[in-house]
């Protein structure tokens, strides 16, 4: 049990810290690194949890694509990050507000949830326990099954994404010199060498 | 192991497998021929969305659930669904020639329509709160597209960006709204939701109910959720804006309607305050702030802002009667809003378009047929008897003074009445200012709409009973 409560006590300083480093670092580089930290340490956290399927998401699509592009994105473009970060104070007080109003409502919540438990009532599926079915294998039974409605119209959506992605930004360049290698292939010796009779000392 | 699972029924959710399908191959046809296609593909979604009408007309009138109860049909959904196809019918119609002449036509644009209205579609049939959010993206992602799709210009680009983010502040809220109501109810589904939640509530499920309704509020527009809706409108390509102004105005009231009615009957005493509060400030600011507009797509926005908040009276009422108002208003409103915006498509002189109140001057005297639609499309926004307007609003008063809710009618009558100021004053300059130079002959597909729309709102008075009691059946179907 102290072996179990070390690590999540591991996991979780480690990824409240990062965390704070990604909106405190003044390189955006060392920021998006955090980020990855912070991601990886969450999947730490999901894994202890019994939800492996997560952990593993987490670390593939997070760590393993979104958060690579965007470091590559940051590195790319040349943002500057010190004029976007300008407005950061000037921005406080009504950010901070915000926050604390959302801050109360989290705080209404939770003490819903104290002041009157009958109110939370258990899903109306209950999630099988991890000795008896691990969690991979109990979405896996639900995903083209009962949600499979779901897993469509997700599909449809991500479908809209690349669209939109094409729609807006895909141009037809004019005069780009592009490499047809049929065509290159296609050359014979006739078409590309010429051969000259160059007159002595007076060039082609 | 392996629990036995039954195929759900796809027969309700015909129409928007017929579109799905459809669209796939429509994508796939564009990618091969790219922007030789043509007018093929507009005809093709045109008549995707026919099959898809057709379709919903024939499914069946009483309630069926389908999707492991995900998926609801029923009288409601089949009427809704039809506007909103006749809606998007109508957003592709007025775009055909608009597109090419404007040089922004590519493929994709009929294929976004379609997307968004199998979104729609979805959203309409929605039996949970899953199924609500994945419609609201499929509609919402589509609509960001096609508001930057002349993505040259920098007012449609800054339509599309400010839509796309404010939209995902609203997708954010809904989504938190749905949490809240799914951690204090344990389902997300609507019938279990309605038989959790009967007599006293707790906080946490009102707040949940605050939030999901202002991801609702957003998307119809409605007013402390309404400033994007005159930037977007104005920035987009005109049958763009048709199309935002026509169908996802019907899939969002009709997801107004089935959230609130459906899934938190029990405690209508406390919606009934968000929806009134909504109502009253969307028809107070929908006829002040249109008074000053000079630019006639800004004054259709407004426009629409103070038409979400008539049909929210209906709602508001949470009666049978109060629902047939809503489904009543919102056929009157889309012939009313195509008509329109067919008049405006119609404003051209060679490459140029115009869209001030000021260009329309004289209209009457250089092309009298289309001052008269017009004028007559003003009117019946207008409310004036014996155009189909005026039903409309009656219908949804009527319900309102029903169900005690005096106040709010009478708050509707008056601010109608300060709407009619800026309608009246567009025929007065039609009709009364000089006249200016001739606007080109209407495309084809542009003076059918405004023929259909035209014929709607003028004869709408002479067999009233057929809608008013197919949409009072839809109304039943939903208690």
């Amino acid at each position: 049990m102290t072996v179990t409560a070390a690590f999540f006590y591991l996991f979780a300083t480690i990824t409240v810290a990062s965390g704070f480093m990604v909106i405190a670092s003044r390189n955006p580089v060392q920021a998006v690194l955090f980020l990855i930290l912070a991601f990886v340490n969450a999947a730490g956290l999901f894994l202890m949890m019994g939800a492996e399927f997560l952990a593993m998401i987490l670390v593939i699509v997070y760590v393993g694509a979104v958060a690579v592009l965007f470091l590559f994105v940051v590195m790319m473009l040349d943002v500057d990050f010190a004029e976007l970060r300008q407005g950061f104070l000037q921005y406080l007080p009504v950010g901070g507000l915000i926050g604390a109003v959302f801050l109360l409502e989290l705080i209404l919540v939770i003490g819903a949830y104290v002041v009157d438990p009958g109110l939370v009532r258990s899903p109306a599926v209950a999630i099988p326990s991890p000795q008896v079915m691990t969690n991979t294998e109990a979405l896996g039974q639900v995903l083209y099954t009962r949600y499979f409605y779901f897993f469509q119209a997700a599909g449809l959506i991500l479908l809209v994404a690349m669209i939109g992605a094409i729609v807006l930004t895909l141009r037809e360049r004019v005069g780009v010199r592009r490499q047809d290698i049929s065509k290159q292939n296609a050359r014979t010796q006739e078409t590309a060498v010429e051969v000259r009779k160059v007159p002595f000392r007076q060039g082609v | 192991m392996n629990p036995a699972f039954a195929i759900p029924a796809f027969g309700p959710a015909l129409p928007e497998i017929i579109l799905a399908v459809g669209v796939l191959v429509l994508v796939l046809f564009g990618a091969f021929r790219g922007e030789r296609s043509g007018e093929g593909m507009n005809i093709t979604a045109l008549a995707l969305l026919t099959v898809a009408f057709v379709a919903v007309l024939m499914l069946p009138s009483e309630r069926v659930e389908t999707m492991a109860g995900s998926f609801v049909v029923d009288g409601f959904a089949k009427i809704m669904k039809a506007l909103t196809l006749l809606g998007s019918a109508g957003g592709i119609i007025l775009s055909m020639d608009y597109m090419r002449r404007e040089g922004i036509y590519r493929f994709e644009y009929p294929i976004l329509i379609v997307l968004s209205t199998i979104g729609m579609l979805m959203v309409i049939s929605a039996n949970d709160l899953i199924a609500l959010y994945l419609g609201l993206e499929l509609l919402s992602l589509s609509s960001y597209v096609i508001a930057a799709f002349d993505r040259d210009n920098l007012r449609s680009t800054e339509a599309g960006l400010k839509y796309f983010v404010l939209g995902a502040l609203s997708s954010g809220m809904l989504l938190y709204g749905a949490s809240l109501v799914y951690g204090f109810t344990g389902s997300v589904s609507f019938p279990v939701i309605a038989s959790t939640l009967q007599g006293n509530v707790g906080s946490g499920v009102i707040f949940g109910l605050v939030f999901v309704s202002a991801g609702i509020a957003f998307k119809i527009s409605a007013v402390p959720f309404h400033m994007w809706t005159p930037d977007v409108y104005e920035g987009s390509p005109t049958p763009v804006t048709a199309f935002f102004a026509a169908a996802p105005k019907m899939a969002g009231m009709a997801m107004a309607t089935r959230v609130f009615i459906d899934a938190f009957p029990g405690i209508t005493g406390q919606w009934q305050q968000i929806i009134v509060f909504i109502s009253i400030a969307s028809m107070a600011l929908g006829s002040f702030a249109a008074i000053g507009q000079r630019n006639i797509k800004r004054l259709m926005a407004y426009s629409s802002i103070g038409n979400v908040g008539y049909a929210l009276i209906g709602l508001a009422a949470g009666t049978p009667e109060g629902i047939q108002g809503v489904v009543i208003y919102m056929a009157i409103y889309l012939a009313m809003t195509l008509g329109s915006f067919a008049v405006i498509l119609g404003m051209r002189r060679g490459r140029v378009m115009f869209d001030t109140i000021d260009d329309l001057s004289g209209l009457a005297r250089t092309h009298p047929a289309l001052a008269f639609c017009l004028a007559m499309m003003m009117f019946s926004l207008a409310g004036i008897p014996p155009l189909a307007g005026f039903f409309a609003k009656f219908y949804v008063f009527a319900a309102a003074i029903q169900a005690n809710l005096v106040t709010l009618a009478v708050i509707g009558v008056v601010t109608s009445v300060i709407g009619a100021f800026y309608y009246l004053r567009i025929v007065k300059v039609m009709y009364f200012d000089a006249p200016g130079e001739k606007f080109e002959r209407m495309s084809p597909g542009v003076s059918f709409v405004l023929a259909v729309s035209s014929a709607v709102v003028l004869l709408f008075w002479l067999a009233p009973a057929p809608f008013v009691n197919a949409a009072g059946a839809a109304a039943r179907s939903l208690f």
